[in-house]
């Protein structure tokens, strides 16, 4: 009996895994550190319109987002199909933006209040009197700071 | 002394938990930085202010009607052909003595702009205008200012406008950011955005 035993030629170590769950779990650490939930649920159809001469939105604690377009399916029954606002879960009326407005201020430490941008998420196929009715309302509230927001991409496709 | 060693926990599904972790994440997982083009609304005004006399040739007119439709300046044209209108509007140079362009290359048409500073993009829309064709304009009109500010950048300090602006956005850019805003700012006045949008008109 010989001590040191010699291995049998042709078989292959096994890989050792003893690292793989510490690579996963950086991953993991990634993906948790990276992600950021959806914060409202969509109730109107969203498809942006596309444009190239595009500013990068930072900051998004900064942005306050007014989404507009028509109901989505599941709630043409209940709202019809006009065009709509949403603001944060709920469908609003043109009145309402400028008091969401001041609760968005609200809620922000008061000296970021100069830097909030509003971010206007329009479906592309709205028409522009909703639209300019917005603005009116953010005008009267005093949110010039405005971002159209849209997809990269050529903007001839929009017609 | 017999001391009982606790037995060892059993790491094997650690790697299956995270798996699970891993992946709810990633499905979760929306990274993206919203783009778009920023504006600036005008402030409100209650009261009718009597708006400045502006030469019509200072002027370019856009109007969009409710079939999508463009009428530049009393002509009809194609959202493709609205950018190089819009350059040759701005960079015309048709001024003389104080009113002159130092370094517009247009051909100083006496229908078009005297100067860049003094020129003005009216943007009318109607309450029926599709939104995509209205960001379709305005982008096109936003490319125009651009494309005169990038010329006029790389003229002068050998870099665009848009390098000029991602670097000033930047918090890791080591150079001097004071003189960088300086440029930036003199660019802007050089061809200032004058885009000015009226009320849209009913049907």
């Amino acid at each position: 009996m010989s001590k040191f035993k010699k291995k049998k030629s042709g078989e292959l170590p096994a890989v050792n895994t003893a690292s793989l769950p510490d690579i996963v779990f950086m991953l993991l650490f990634f993906f948790m550190v990276a992600t950021v939930m959806r914060q409202n649920t969509l109730m109107v159809q969203n498809k942006l319109p596309f444009a190239d001469q595009v500013e990068k939105l930072d900051k998004k604690d900064l942005v306050m987002y007014i989404y507009a377009g028509k109901p989505s399916e599941r709630y043409q029954e209940q709202y019809g199909s006009e065009a709509r606002i949403q603001l944060n879960d709920k469908f609003a009326r043109v009145e309402e933006v400028q008091q969401f407005i001041f609760q968005e201020r609200e809620s922000k430490r008061e000296e970021l209040v100069p830097y909030l941008t509003t971010a206007l998420k329009v479906d592309e196929e709205t028409n522009m009197g909703l639209v300019s009715d917005i603005k009116q309302e953010l005008r009267k509230a005093e949110a010039l700071k405005i971002n159209y927001t849209t997809v990269p991409g050529d903007p001839t496709q929009n017609m | 002394m017999a001391r009982r060693s606790s037995p060892e926990v059993n790491a094997g599904s650690m790697a299956d938990i995270a798996f699970l972790l891993l992946i709810f994440f990633l499905v979760t997982t929306t990274i993206e930085t919203d783009k778009g083009i920023s504006r600036k609304l005008p402030p409100w005004q209650d009261e009718e202010v009597e708006p400045p006399t502006l030469k019509m040739r200072n002027v370019f007119e856009v109007i969009i009607n409710s079939n999508n439709e463009l009428l530049v300046e009393d002509e009809n044209l194609e959202v493709s052909e609205l950018r190089e209108a819009a350059i040759k509007f701005l960079d015309n140079g048709g001024g003389t003595g104080d009113e002159a362009c130092s370094f517009c290359q247009g051909p100083a048409d006496p229908e078009l702009s005297v100067n860049p500073q003094k020129a003005v993009i009216a943007l009318q829309n109607n309450r029926g205008t599709e939104y995509g064709t209205y960001i379709a304009v305005q982008n096109e009109l936003v490319a125009a200012y651009n494309f005169l500010r990038n010329r006029e950048a790389s003229r002068l300090y050998n870099v665009t406008f848009n390098e000029m602006e991602a670097a000033y956005n930047d918090p890791n850019y080591t150079g001097d950011k004071d003189a960088l805003e300086e440029k930036i700012e003199a660019i802007k006045d050089m061809i200032p955005q004058k885009l000015s949008e009226a009320e849209p008109k009913e049907s």
